[in-house]
């Protein structure tokens, strides 16, 4: 990547000698940052790693034990959010910060409307928003309410109201975490729009290939020290990664072959509808069998979330059957399959996997707490609960540790998985549906949930995973099922798979078998 | 970190200390009311202290606290479950109209068994009328909120109606029904009243509310019950997906909730009036059970010792006259620590904040999972 939008003599930001302590744990310990003007830096590092907090003191929200911030050459203090707005800073926040019932533009100017007299002159408001939208390539409708438009478009009306605050060094917080491929392309070149237009881009994430695609440097943190900074262009993805987490990473999972032995999951000509009751998985049939993989490869909205749905009972189908070793679960409660061999590892962790308020070893045993040893007659045995959670926690690596009775919304990310992953695997059941697994993880995380998914396969169980991450389904499938308007277009061998010809078929075109 | 935030964040993690200073403010704010009326605090207060820190006064509190307590655990069981029971208080007064009934028309049988007949009876009755709302709320999805409200009304009408029937109505010329039977009432023996000089209406409810409470928390706490209950109220969706059955649960805890009301509505009946009067206003005691919820933080030992902070300010406030300061001082007192408790949207968001920091500072530094764990809530 040529860098020419770069202006390598213009300092915007620096962070010098960053360290930051809460109590007696440093949580940055001497970072470095330099961001020139133009440039998009990337901040790379595992979950815990000390990204955030970097970035939150360059947002004003928390302040440096020791260190200098110096913005355009001048050092600054900033006490909060306000101040580092008013040097030209703006951040976009992993999770949106938006009124769902205003409309775009009404979001935007939210805190600095332009008025008329006392009344708000929202057709100004309008008018600048839509020439600031047009001015970087934001496309937008200022009149669309946020709670109707997509996760991709409420991303860009943050972005917007950062930049009609006069920012011109921005902070985005894993902002592709909750995005599609296609709105991620779409976010990349929106990031290259504003480095042309003399913007700053300060990207904090732990997904490898987006920094290959769209950063010019990556600072690198690691147990909140500062490891290095380098020049993307330069590396690979494997030194990026190993300079991550500080060992070599395996990208491709090992798994040896084995011989997939008799069918487990046999959905049968199913139909189901949509939340508005539109026919959106029309006649699929999928068979997964003993020892296999089975990846869905599909963009989003065709069909595979309700297919899961169905299979794990939470969603009523309109006809067909899903056998689960010939018994057939079709539109019984998530109960019936989960005792007739269906565990799941749900998309949605945070709404499906955990009640966030249980503690560790409650949510271990969410679907055996009424049964021995857990409980007896009814009556709860905490001493048995707890010990399993002693041992799930130490092979599964739960972090922190002796973390029994925490509630599990206090766990990150990928400790959450991680707590889903223990109690599903333990279930042992003969069908281990994975939506998504390894979404927003890092990459040490992936590798662990990657080894755990291929270990059931390894044991003989049936594994059907859906997602969204082209390269993981490619990685770990035995085989590649495309999912194409609520059916089963092409079904390919995983060794076989190259990603043009999977994206072609994904997208209704290639060679239907 | 500055010291400031650091006693928020205390307040925020420690619900004791939040529901402490809530109470403090409401009596705060209740002096602020006596000064602008030009009346003495010390007087007021000292009035509410003494009328309640003798063995007389503290009688009465325990007397008053009993149907408190109870109503408070039937809505804080519900909270705890992830449904909200506003309908306590149709709950309560089915509850004591059909121990009134049995308690009037069953005369002949002793108290050993007449007694627990009309607990019986009240809890059935308080159970049916919660259930009513949640087959409503589980077949058709009505918003069992205002189902119950509607339902209160129901009850208070349908009671009234009842204490018209002949056979129910009082002989005399009282608005009411007749007294229920002389052995169903849990009054303490005379002669012990009267040696110890307690209130006269001192009655063995406040042992039931005890039981009631460690029964409560068992099930909440100890059994796989409460477990699946508390997984629904929690969350909902992966209660489901984890093969909890979601309208069953909320039928339980329904029900359950409106049994404990209508006992609260037996135990009033049986130990202070003996017979319904024919209501021209809703009594109160459900609505005031939300408060004892809130205030015991659903916690059913906070609830118990809620329902007797409750009994001692109504008994207390209710001898205010005395020293020429209004009852209604109390309303102010209770509507401010409601408020406060209820503001607790800024003190979970603080205690959320709260809980960053926390993470943020691990006791042991060789965790690295902890210190960023907030970019990922």
């Amino acid at each position: 990547m040529s860098k020419e939008h770069v202006d390598m003599n213009t300092v915007v930001v620096q962070m010098r000698d960053i360290v930051k302590k809460f109590g007696d744990f440093t949580a940055n310990d001497g970072i470095q940052l330099t961001v020139h003007k133009g440039e998009i830096h990337a901040i790379l590092g595992e979950n815990g790693a000390g990204k955030s907090t970097l970035m939150n003191q360059l947002y004003g929200l928390i302040k440096p034990t020791s260190g200098d911030i110096i913005i355009n050459g001048k050092k600054v203090e900033m006490n909060n959010p306000r101040d580092a707005i008013d040097v030209g800073i703006g951040m976009v926040h992993q999770h949106f910060m938006l009124v769902a019932p205003f409309t775009v533009t009404q979001n935007i100017v939210l805190g600095t409307e332009p008025t008329k007299g006392i009344s708000l002159d929202m057709a100004t408001a309008r008018k600048n928003v839509v020439e600031i939208s047009e001015k970087y390539g934001l496309s937008i409708d200022p009149d669309a309410k946020i709670e109707d438009i997509s996760v991709g478009m409420q991303q860009r009306v943050e972005i917007l109201k950062a930049l009609y605050r006069g920012a011109e060094i921005l902070i985005l917080d894993e902002p592709t975490s909750s995005l599609t491929p296609q709105e991620i392309v779409e976010l990349i070149a929106i990031m290259h729009n504003l480095t042309r237009d003399g913007k700053s881009i300060i990207l904090i994430t732990h997904k490898l290939k987006e920094i290959k695609e769209s950063a010019d440097f990556c600072t690198i943190i690691r147990l909140g020290r500062y490891i290095n900074t380098v020049d993307v262009d330069t590396v690979t993805e494997n030194d990026l990664a190993s300079m991550m987490v500080g060992r070599n990473v395996a990208f491709k999972v090992d798994k040896e072959d084995i011989e997939p032995g008799e069918v487990v999951l046999d959905v049968k000509d199913l139909h189901c509808l949509d939340y508005r009751g539109v026919e959106i998985v029309k006649g699929l049939d999928l068979q997964v069998r003993k020892g296999e993989i089975v990846g869905i490869a599909g963009i989003d909205g065709n069909g595979q979330t309700e297919l899961v749905e169905v299979i794990t009972g939470l969603r009523k189908g309109t006809s067909g059957q899903v056998l689960v070793n010939g018994v057939d679960v079709f539109n019984k409660p998530p109960r019936f399959g989960y005792d007739h061999g269906v565990s799941s590892i749900p998309a949605d962790r945070q709404k499906h996997g955990l009640v966030l308020d249980f503690s560790i070893e409650d949510n271990l045993i969410l679907q055996n707490f009424g049964d021995e040893p857990f409980s007896k007659k009814s009556i709860l045995n905490r001493d048995e609960i707890f010990k399993y959670a002693t041992n799930s926690i130490e092979q599964f690596d739960i972090r922190p540790g002796n973390s029994e009775k925490r509630p599990a919304g206090t766990l990150s990310g990928g400790n959450q998985q991680k707590v889903i992953i223990a109690r599903e695997v333990q279930n042992d059941k003969d069908l281990l549906i994975a939506v998504n697994p390894t979404r927003g993880l890092d990459v040490g995380a992936i590798e662990y949930v990657h080894r755990y998914i291929v270990g059931q396969r390894n044991k003989g169980k049936a594994v059907l995973l859906v997602s969204f991450e082209l390269d993981e389904v490619m990685s770990l499938s035995d085989r590649i099922d495309v999912i194409f308007d609520g059916k089963i277009v092409s079904s390919i061998a995983g060794k076989d798979a190259n990603e043009n010809e999977l994206g072609l078929m994904m997208a209704g075109g290639g060679n239907k078998q | 970190m500055t010291k400031k935030k650091g006693v928020l964040e205390f307040i925020a993690e420690h619900r004791f200390l939040h529901i402490l200073l809530s109470i403090l403010m409401g009596f705060l704010v209740g002096a602020v009311f006596l000064v602008i009326m030009g009346l003495s605090v010390g007087e007021a207060y000292g009035k509410l202290i003494s009328s309640v820190t003798n063995l007389k006064g503290f009688s009465y509190v325990i007397v008053y606290s009993i149907p408190y307590i109870v109503v408070g655990l039937s809505v804080a069981f519900s909270f705890k479950t992830g449904v909200f029971n506003i309908g306590a208080e149709g709950q309560f007064v089915m509850g004591s109209m059909a121990a009134a009934c049995v308690g009037i028309l069953c005369s002949g049988l002793p108290g050993i068994i007449l007694i627990p007949l009309c607990f019986i009876a009240a809890m059935i009755a308080g159970a049916f009328w919660g259930l009513i709302v949640a087959s409503l709320k589980t077949k058709w999805g009505i918003n069992e909120v205002l189902s119950m409200i509607m339902f209160n009304w129901i009850a208070f009408y349908f009671s009234n109606y009842i204490a018209g029937i002949p056979a129910i109505h009082s002989d005399g010329t009282a608005e009411a029904t007749k007294n229920v039977a002389a052995q169903a009432r849990t009054l303490f023996p005379n002669s012990f009243i009267q040696r110890f000089n307690l209130a006269p209406t001192f009655n063995w409810g406040f042992i039931v509310a005890v039981i009631v409470t460690i029964v409560i928390w068992f099930i909440i706490e100890k059994t796989t019950l409460g477990y699946q209950l508390k997984a629904v109220g929690s969350n909902k969706n992966a209660a489901l997906y984890g093969g909890i059955g979601v309208n069953k649960s909320i039928l339980t805890s329904l029900g359950i909730s409106g049994a404990l009301a209508g006992l609260g509505g037996a135990l009033q009946l049986l130990g202070m009036g003996g017979r319904i009067s024919v209501f021209s206003s809703q009594e109160g005691f459900g609505f005031a059970g939300i408060v004892v919820a809130l205030i015991g933080c659903s916690n059913p030992f906070g609830v118990l010792a809620a329902g007797i902070f409750y009994g001692a300010l109504n008994y207390g406030g209710s001898k205010l006259n005395l020293v020429g300061v209004p009852t209604q001082l109390i309303s102010v007192i209770v509507g401010t620590v409601v408020f406060f408790i209820s503001i607790s949207i800024i003190f979970e968001r603080l205690k959320y904040v709260g809980t960053k920091l926390h993470r943020d500072t691990p006791k042991k530094p060789a965790v690295p999972e902890k210190a960023e764990g907030s970019d990922k809530k």
